[in-house]
């Protein structure tokens, strides 16, 4: 693979038509209006309610926010959504989700936890389960309470779920089983809004897998908008993946919150393949000292598709470490946003920071807006970032096709090598192998 | 070895090629039986690298004259991939590295791709890795090489010892060797030569391009053919090699010489 740095600052459009900001503002209000009420009110409802201040006479983002600049949400804008009913489904649909070596499942459907088709009999003892709706008020000091929470989706999650999930891995407990975390929409014909939500707590001393994913049953339109927020206690470590495979048509917007205590061990890797449009905001917050952090993404961009990941680093205490790598593949007409925010501030000497954003385009219309972005203020600093755009070279395919593999099987063995480096971080083969198998069904020639 | 009589395998007559648009082969002719090991030498940009891109069909080589045809069939009919599957391989002089593609993963799929054009069965994983590992041994490979990706922070040895580990396994009717011996330490050289002396049969050939003559010591050819100008100018028996190693080249390019082919 032939690789050339880019220069990353691209050329700021205009979109023909964009949405007012009056109208964003009205199209937020409307959203809070027509919200689902809480079934159980109490102190979650002021939870609830604190967010829905906080977005009072707030406007929706265009092109013209800095965050959002090569991310037109027009056409969310225009669609008018509904909020997902509770909803059932048949045992069946869950198949296509489900895998022998994940027997630790949580499924949420439409945002609301569905004991049905979890299997909480499998949860070990040292980790607990509960839906968010009916959870103590001992949980509030970890709910909602991370930088960022500010964010205008992500306080619109906070105004407008009716349920969620908490997840806390009890002190020292080690387990061993990944935990299946599976949010599905259920899309049928009206555009439905579905705010889903996860709260897991690691306490000190406690290792835990957890797979997120998020998909839906049926292939209609409707939008996503997730908040999971994840505490690490001291010493904690989680290994954590998460999917995207939205329907084609949906909306995705979701954030994963991260607070880190000293000597805790995260990993994230993200895997976003469906949505017509998606955003993934990652944003961990390092607050002790001496933690580890490991971002590994991929992107997958077909057809129209636009998929943005933006990310956020923030240190504040010395010898921390975090190492990122994120890839997209992209074809046909589509684009792909990443973005790498990298907070260093004179607190956070001794950070050890190294970032390495790889992009893979199949098709000369085919775009990829990448950006590092960096802000060190410590002087005592290790901190790499890199940049690279390559395409499959004719060289390469051709060494393939005279060991006789043919053109099409060339091009789909270069991409499962650029896509391996992320997908062999997931820990479930079965998965991995599934989701490798989708991103190469969803390339054409 | 030379046999009486024998099919021929490669047969080109006054082949040009071009690329960007410069001609570099200016009038090819060979002919190649079964048995025969054939060795190209010349200098540097003589089109010996062309030769064999064209014989493997790399795209950016344009066929503009002459014809080729390998066993009895027109070569330029066939894709890339297809010449592959009837029994043409290409020992690249600079390998590709495929990151994230294992080396055992790439070797299974080249292998199940020609067992398809024969109309076999693919080879399932466990039979495969008894295949390989007996293939192994012929360049001295560790098997820790098949986990690594395709050629990925190989040295240049462990590339070409790969190439030919390929070649083993995919037991072309023509081998092709692109200046395998190019910056081999003489042990790599014995073990990658000694691997392709035990691939050979009277029921295949080899065509070896080489720079030097101390690859002729390891893989003792039947004819040497001396390319100059896109042009095979002189062909000689095993001896004309030392004849270069002591005279260079060119005396040969200086003078005219009529004789195409042998």
């Amino acid at each position: 693979m032939s690789l050339q740095v880019t220069n990353l600052e691209a050329e700021l459009k205009e979109p023909m038509s964009l949405v007012s900001e009056s109208d964003r503002t009205l199209y937020l209000a409307q959203l809070i209006a027509q919200r689902n009420p809480l079934v159980s009110a109490g102190w979650l409802q002021s939870v609830r309610d604190r967010a829905q201040n906080l977005l009072r006479d707030q406007a929706l983002p265009s092109t013209r926010d800095e965050d959002w600049r090569f991310t037109d949400l027009s056409a969310l804008y225009r669609t008018t959504f509904h909020p997902a009913p509770a909803t059932t489904i048949n045992a069946s649909d869950l198949d296509a989700w489900t895998t022998a070596d994940l027997p630790m499942r949580i499924v949420v459907i439409n945002g609301v936890f569905s004991p049905q088709h979890s299997t909480l009999a499998a949860l070990p003892s040292g980790i607990t389960v509960q839906s968010l709706a009916t959870a103590q008020e001992s949980i509030q000091p970890y709910l909602s309470q991370q930088q960022g929470m500010n964010e205008v989706f992500t306080a619109l999650n906070t105004a407008s779920f009716t349920d969620g999930v908490v997840i806390r891995v009890g002190k020292n407990q080690v387990i061993e089983t990944p935990i299946h975390l599976l949010f599905l929409a259920v899309a049928d014909a009206a555009p439905a809004s579905i705010s889903p939500r996860a709260l897991v707590i690691a306490e000190t001393g406690s290792a835990a897998t957890l797979i997120e994913e998020y998909g839906a049953i049926g292939e209609g339109t409707y939008w996503t908008n997730a908040v999971t927020e994840i505490s690490l206690a001291e010493n904690a470590q989680l290994h954590h993946t998460r999917t995207q495979r939205e329907s084609a048509t949906a909306f995705h917007i979701g954030k994963t919150a991260v607070v880190q205590s000293r000597d805790s061990r995260y990993s994230l890797t993200t895997l976003s393949i469906g949505s017509q449009i998606s955003r993934h905001n990652p944003e961990i917050v390092l607050t002790g000292i001496q933690t580890e952090t490991h971002l590994n993404g991929l992107t997958l961009a077909v057809q129209s598709q636009l998929s943005d990941t933006h990310s956020l680093i923030h240190f504040a205490q010395p010898h921390c470490i975090a190492k990122q790598l994120n890839k997209c593949i992209v074809n046909d007409r589509a684009r792909a946003v990443f973005n790498g925010r990298i907070e260093v501030p004179k607190a956070a000497q001794q950070t050890n920071a190294a970032q390495l954003s790889r992009n893979l385009l199949l098709s000369s219309k085919a775009r990829v807006d990448t950006k590092p972005q960096l802000e060190i203020v410590a002087d005592d600093v290790k901190c790499a970032h890199g940049a690279t755009v390559s395409q499959l070279e004719d060289e390469e395919i051709f060494y393939l096709q005279s060991r006789g593999l043919d053109r099409k099987s060339s091009c789909d063995l270069l991409v499962k090598g650029f896509a391996a480096e992320i997908t062999e971080k997931v820990p479930v083969l079965e998965l991995r192998s599934r989701l490798l198998t989708s991103i190469l069904s969803l390339i054409r020639d | 070895m030379i046999i009486e009589n024998s099919e021929v395998i490669l047969s080109v007559k006054d082949l040009t090629a071009e690329v960007d648009g410069i001609e570099i082969l200016k009038g090819l002719s060979l002919e190649i039986k079964a048995g025969e090991i054939h060795a190209i030498m010349g200098p540097n940009g003589s089109g010996k690298s062309t030769f064999s891109k064209v014989l493997t069909g790399h795209p950016a080589y344009k066929v503009t004259g002459g014809e080729v045809s390998f066993k009895g069939q027109n070569l330029f009919d066939l894709e890339p991939q297809d010449r592959a599957r009837e029994g043409i391989f290409l020992s690249f002089q600079y390998p590709l590295e495929i990151p994230g593609v294992s080396n055992l993963d790439f070797l299974r799929v080249a292998y199940n791709s020609k067992q398809k054009h024969k109309g076999l069965e693919d080879l399932d994983v466990f039979d495969f890795d008894d295949l390989i590992r007996e293939k192994l041994d012929i360049v001295k490979m560790n098997p820790a090489f098949l986990d690594r990706s395709v050629n990925e922070g190989f040295s240049g040895g462990e590339k070409k010892r790969n190439e030919i580990l390929q070649m083993a396994l995919l037991e072309p009717i023509l081998g092709i060797l692109d200046e395998t011996d190019s910056g081999l330490d003489i042990d790599a050289l014995r073990i990658v030569a000694n691997g392709v002396n035990q691939l050979t049969r009277p029921d295949n050939a080899v065509l070896m391009i080489t720079h030097y003559q101390r690859l002729l010591d390891y893989i003792v050819p039947d004819y040497i053919h001396v390319m100059e100008g896109g042009r095979i100018v002189t062909t000689g028996g095993k001896e004309l090699a030392l004849e270069l190693e002591a005279r260079g080249y060119d005396w040969i390019t200086n003078e005219p010489v009529e004789v195409g082919a042998r």
